[in-house]
């Protein structure tokens, strides 16, 4: 205790370094944003103070809640399917043996991928004209067309998401599923328990942190998606496809709208925090409680 | 509970065995009576956990066939044996109450919940685990893990045996001594059929009325403990069983006695006749033999004295060969020339490390 009650002043310079890298590349930026965002101006480099109108403005105007309405659907339908597919790809794949390496390889692709190229990939892929996928769905009969149809486009969209980004979940699953004891199956099998019985308290409880950071990462980077739909659709057709992100961009470089594209940034910067440490509190509730094993 | 039998049972884990060294386990013919307790006592790797696993069903043999009460269960998994295995490490669902973790085998083979909560508070009783029934199982001591993954094989009213690996492995000494005992306490209570799997000799030794000593894929001897401390039937038994384990001393045979050096120890029993006079060696426990004082006996030259609270342990050099000594603790050991003394009735003679049979 003593040692912790003497004051050493100068200590405090060896945290600047520190302390003015993190204001450089992260809190004057912000700051910057906030400052736009209470700030309005005519032009000449004068801006006069505005308080809370943008932040009003954005949440009053039907444009925000919409974009917010289709990333949510997106976010949800992304998760949904991603991470119950990437965990039975987990469980189906072989535990060790030049297999396992070479579907490890096949997984990993896709996420070695940078973003534009896999939304130009999809892009053509999906081209009813010269896209092998678009034009056989075409042939056999069903009228799809990503660039007319929004149902065709949010298709589209999902399955090059799912394309891109199951592999991680499958990954992180299966290394969560090698850090389960042999043993443990072995006893599973001599209490007679099932398929489905080995899954929910054998292998679930082990998963239960992979998959908690699986789900935070998969939620982020959806929610903050931008690349991909905009070089495969560029948020239509109309503002089918148009998500936080691209009608962020088109807010800010679009039209310009400094002070509202601003509010907007911060708006959705806290949600994003929010969600993300509601997700966090609820999925380690259980882990929380006192480890009283010896 | 079921006798259990296998017939020149042999199991490799390299795909195509060729060699006798590619066979972890080599034709063992087993015959584990019913209601029997067994210990399969040998160093690391010398096959015990695989034949387990071979017993419990969760590894399929290469050759041979096993009988569970006559019956032929080789290709029965591990589902359909009915047999209760305890880990080295203590294996509970950590998610689940203890409660859940007794029910969870009975779960899984249907049965109704009364029948369940009854047996469940059955072997809780037994096992003194009523007061933790609610507690979640990550919570518990290593001990009472263990307790709770016995109590998973116990609550199986259909079990054919219950099957040790090494179970107070992770266990630390006096919750060993207490499990120790528990486990004596079931097995006279209700006769299970147990074989336990050990390197522990002490484990072994105390626990079960058999005790198999394995090595190198092979069961060597089979006996009672006394048994296998009078008369191990191979040197390694003899070396492996008692502490310390038994001298062998090379010696040349004549028909009556044994000849170390320029002494001759008469055996006084008479052996038949063809025996590898090259390959010969005395065997006698360090607690058959003393220090000589009459000048009499097998030169030797001391190394080191242990002392406990009982015994003496002196380490000598005797022929060629490393030797002990066990004295009483009162006993001094002379301070000049050291001389062996070999009570000729506790010593056996091995020939090609096998025991020599006496004639009669």
């Amino acid at each position: 205790m003593s040692v912790a009650k003497r004051n050493y002043p100068k200590a405090w310079l060896l945290v600047l370094p520190v302390v003015l890298m993190v204001a450089f590349n992260a809190v004057i930026p912000l700051m910057t944003v906030v400052n736009y965002s209470v700030q309005d101006t005519f032009g000449n480099n004068q801006f006069f103070w505005v308080g809370l109108e943008w932040f009003e403005e954005v949440l009053r105007s039907g444009r925000f809640g919409d974009a917010l309405g289709r990333q949510l659907l997106f976010t949800t339908l992304v998760l949904l399917i991603e991470i119950p597919l990437g965990l039975m790809i987990a469980l189906g794949l072989p535990k060790s043996g030049w297999r396992a390496s070479s579907y490890m390889m096949l997984l990993a692709l896709p996420l070695l991928i940078p973003w534009n190229v896999v939304g130009t990939i999809w892009q053509i892929f999906g081209r009813v004209d010269i896209g092998l996928a678009g034009s056989a769905i075409n042939a056999v009969g069903i009228d799809y067309n990503y660039t007319q149809d929004a149902l065709d486009a949010w298709i589209t969209v999902i399955a090059m998401d799912v394309w891109h980004w199951t592999s991680l979940v499958a990954l992180l699953c299966y290394s969560g599923l090698k850090s389960v004891p042999e043993v443990y199956y072995q006893a599973a099998a001599i209490d007679g328990a099932s398929r489905w019985a080995i899954f929910r308290y054998v292998q679930l409880p082990r998963l239960r942190q992979v998959l908690i950071i699986a789900f935070l990462l998969r939620f982020m980077d959806s929610f903050m998606i931008y690349t991909e739909p905009f070089v495969v659709t560029g948020g239509g057709p109309g503002n089918a496809t148009t998500f936080l992100s691209i009608d962020l961009v088109k807010l800010a470089l679009g039209q310009f709208d400094l002070g509202q594209a601003a509010a907007m940034s911060l708006i959705y910067f806290l949600i994003v925090l929010l969600v993300c440490w509601l997700f966090y509190t609820i999925m380690s509730v259980g882990d929380s409680q006192p480890d009283t094993r010896q | 509970m079921a006798q259990i039998e296998t017939t020149g049972l042999s199991h490799s884990y390299q795909p195509q065995p060729g060699y006798p060294q590619d066979f972890v386990l080599k034709k063992l013919d087993l015959n584990l009576l019913d209601g029997h307790a067994y210990a399969l006592l040998g160093p690391s790797g010398c096959g015990k956990s695989t034949l387990l696993r071979i017993i419990s069903g969760l590894l399929q043999p290469t050759q041979g066939r096993i009988h569970f009460d006559g019956k032929d269960v080789t290709h029965l998994d591990a589902r359909q044996r009915h047999v209760a295995e305890v880990f080295q490490f203590p294996v509970v669902y950590e998610t689940m109450s203890v409660f859940d973790n007794l029910a969870f085998p009975l779960r899984n083979r249907g049965l109704d919940r009364e029948a369940i909560a009854e047996r469940v508070a059955d072997v809780a009783r037994l096992l003194d685990l009523t007061e933790q029934l609610t507690l979640k199982s990550a919570a518990l001591s290593a001990g009472a893990r263990q307790l709770v993954s016995l109590g998973r094989g116990l609550v199986r009213t259909d079990v054919n045996a219950i099957l040790f690996d090494e179970p107070l492995t992770v266990i630390d000494p006096q919750e060993k001594w207490h499990l120790r005992t528990r486990l004596k306490q079931l097995h006279r209570q209700f006769a299970l059929t147990m074989v336990y799997v050990t390197h522990d000799q002490t484990e072994a030794l105390t626990f079960a009325d058999t005790v198999m000593v394995m090595h190198n894929g092979r069961i060597l001897q089979s006996g009672s403990p006394s048994e296998l401390f009078e008369r191990p039937e191979h040197t390694f038994v003899g070396r492996f069983i008692g502490s310390p384990g038994m001298n062998f001393l090379r010696c040349q045979f004549d028909g009556n006695a044994a000849i170390i050096g320029d002494q001759s120890i008469p055996l006084q029993k008479s052996y038949s006749a063809d025996i590898d006079d090259h390959s010969c060696e005395l065997g006698f426990r360090p607690e058959s033999c003393t220090f000589s004082r009459d000048g009499s006996g097998i030169a030797a030259q001391l190394i080191n004295v242990d002392c406990t609270s009982r015994r003496k342990i002196a380490y000598l050099d005797a022929a060629g060969s490393s030797i002990c000594v066990s004295l009483p603790a009162d006993q001094d050991i002379p301070a000049d020339s050291h001389r062996i003394r070999i009570d000729p009735q506790r010593a056996l003679l091995y020939s090609a490390d096998r025991l020599v049979e006496e004639s009669r």
